[in-house]
């Protein structure tokens, strides 16, 4: 067991409850997180990508297994205590558009706050530098409307840091982004887990970026296996050939991307 | 910028509420002359027995009636409109108001005529009407909170709340037909609307528990601002989403039907004043927006209340004016949807 690892599921089972039969998408998964790196979870549509980050972040419950997060059972934890581990940026659509990026990255310090939610002056410093990193400083004081695509979600990485996990998940950061937004976001994303210590797990479509810049890929194949391990071992392991149905596109190396 | 805009906004609602609320104890039906009204205020006694009555025992009830019951229906628009992630939400549109007022029909149609007038001096009677209308008022929320689970969509919702409405209104029709002429006037008087229904008597329950809800609603910041980002963010920042919901409810039935029990089923006020407080103040953040909500609320029920009573020929109900302010408001709001920072 190595020391970096701060989040380990055991023989985790996840899908969907329809009445009373439940329906397993995935089982059997023994996954870690280690601080300081960067995870992609690549897998073709229904795979089952959306239904492990929200088992991973204790909103639905897994079908079985448990989540340990240094010694202790995630999903018996409250929902205080979930919220100073994991910090979440989701694809939901927020009603937030007449707060300043300050207001809304500020949200992301009520774990840390009192009954009314006020900041003090280490919470304020807190939010500024979470700006600062993520980038979105020169558009503190704007409302969140009018930010593109790309600021939003850096206000949202900056409101998931403000709140100081150790963990970061995040579901398809980059899929509404052009592809400047998008290699931007990733490498922020790659600074804060090499830079910061954060163990950044983050679902995608973007095979090619994700094989460049994650430190560690989880791969959902056709036949339901979760694989892991390096960008560069899987490619060699040929897993990349397990990971979509359509059998008339191949994985192709030299690109780090599918072609017909 | 935004601080000092909260301000401004802030002074200027309460400025309005001192000028509104002077207005409405000078105008009325009865023309009164402003020394004696002095005089009055100040213990002496007007020499008119009549004039001191009408001060201290009409006028004055009116302006504390309506300050609170539109403070109470504005921030149950907001809670509704942030619970429900829905910004055409409000108490009477989503039904909440017509649960409320099927309650009190029940209570008024079953003991006929025997309350004497809408709400008796009688504290069991109107305790009576208190409680059908917080049970109406608390069934139609329970029953909205269950479809807003299956329904994700927010028009449903408030289709679900118009039906809601036109189910509870034929409710009324039928026990109408089989109530007695008075409990039936005695209903069709409430049903206008109007801000003169507490007594002195009665005050202290009625501004109590108005009062106490208010609170709770402001203590509420928190995790209203954690909702602002939908259930799933709320939930990341360590908050109990469906006790949250339940909370919120809770106190939006009792704002709701404490104000419907006394003044009616009255429109508009719920749903409209939020976006005055969004918009005068430029920003979604409860912790200002709940307290501009308060005092744009009172401030616009004095605004009716003023109008109800400057009419010479009598006084008109409170439910043919609020449409008059809200609808414009509402309209406004929609067409200019794509400008407003809080629907991006």
């Amino acid at each position: 067991m190595n020391d970096n690892a701060i989040f380990t599921t055991r023989d985790l089972a996840v899908g969907y409850r329809n009445g009373k039969n439940a329906v397993t998408l995935l089982s059997g998964l023994n996954l870690t997180l280690e601080k300081g790196q960067l995870v992609a979870l690549l897998g073709q549509n229904g795979a089952g990508k959306s239904t492990l980050l929200r088992a991973l972040t204790c909103d639905e419950r897994p079908l079985e297994g448990t989540i340990q997060v240094d010694g202790r059972n995630l999903l018996e934890m409250s929902q205080k205590d979930r919220s100073r581990i994991i910090g979440l940026v989701s694809t939901e659509r927020i009603q937030a558009g007449a707060l300043t990026v300050t207001e809304l990255v500020g949200l992301g310090r009520q774990p840390h706050t009192g009954f009314l939610g006020r900041l003090d002056d280490e919470d304020r410093e807190i939010v500024h530098q979470s700006m600062v990193d993520s980038g979105i400083i020169g558009k503190a004081n704007e409302y969140v409307a009018s930010l593109s695509d790309g600021e939003r979600q850096k206000a949202m990485i900056a409101r998931a840091l403000a709140q100081q996990t150790p963990i970061i998940i995040l579901d398809e950061p980059t899929a509404f982004l052009d592809v400047a937004s998008r290699i931007e976001t990733m490498r922020l994303l790659q600074t804060l887990a090499h830079d910061r210590g954060k163990a950044v797990l983050l679902s995608s479509h973007d095979i090619s970026q994700s094989l460049m810049l994650a430190d560690q890929l989880w791969l959902i194949t056709t036949d339901r296996q979760v694989l892991t391990g390096t960008p560069g071992d899987l490619i060699k392991a040929g897993a990349m050939d397990h990971l979509f149905e359509n059998r008339s596109i191949h994985f192709n190396p030299s690109i780090l991307d599918y072609s017909f | 910028m935004t601080y000092r805009r909260y301000l401004i906004a802030v002074i200027a609602m309460t400025v309005a509420l001192v000028v509104l609320a002077l207005a409405c104890l000078v105008f009325g039906s009865v023309d009164i002359p402003v020394e004696r009204i002095i005089d009055i205020l100040s213990g002496r006694g007007s020499g008119n027995k009549a004039w001191d009555i009408i001060i201290l025992q009409s006028r004055i009830p009116m302006i504390a009636t309506a300050a609170l019951a539109g403070a109470a229906l504005s921030i149950s628009g907001l809670l509704l409109q942030t619970t429900f992630n829905n910004p055409l939400a409000g108490p009477s549109i989503l039904g909440v108001s017509s649960g409320a007022g099927l309650g009190v029909a029940i209570v008024i149609l079953a003991l006929g005529g025997s309350l004497g007038g809408i709400l008796g001096e009688n504290l069991g009677s109107y305790m009576a009407i208190l409680v059908g209308a917080l049970l109406g008022a608390g069934v139609v929320l329970a029953v909205l909170n269950a479809f807003s689970a299956i329904v994700r969509s927010n028009t449903m919702l408030l289709i679900i709340g118009i039906l809601v409405s036109y189910l509870t209104s034929s409710v009324v029709q039928l026990l109408n037909s089989v109530a007695t002429e008075e409990g039936v006037h005695n209903y069709v008087a409430w049903g206008f609307g109007n801000f003169s229904g507490v007594s002195v008597a009665q005050m202290p329950v009625y501004a109590g528990i108005i009062i106490l809800a208010l609170i709770g609603a402001a203590l509420m910041v928190k995790p209203l601002n954690a909702l602002l980002l939908g259930t799933r963010y709320a939930r990341n920042l360590g908050i109990n989403v469906p006790m949250t919901r339940n909370i919120l409810l809770l106190i939006t039935g009792v704002l709701t039907a404490v104000v419907t029990a006394f003044c009616g089923p009255i429109g508009f006020i719920g749903l409209v004043v939020p976006h005055i407080a969004r918009i005068s103040l430029g920003t979604s953040n409860h912790a200002r927006l709940v307290p501009a909500t308060i005092l744009a609320g009172a401030d616009i029920a004095l605004l009716c209340a003023l109008a109800s009573v400057c009419n010479p020929h009598g006084i008109i109900p409170i439910n043919a004016i609020t449409p008059i302010i809200g609808v414009p408001i509402i309209l406004y709001i929609i067409i200019n949807r794509r400008r407003i920072q809080y629907f991006n």
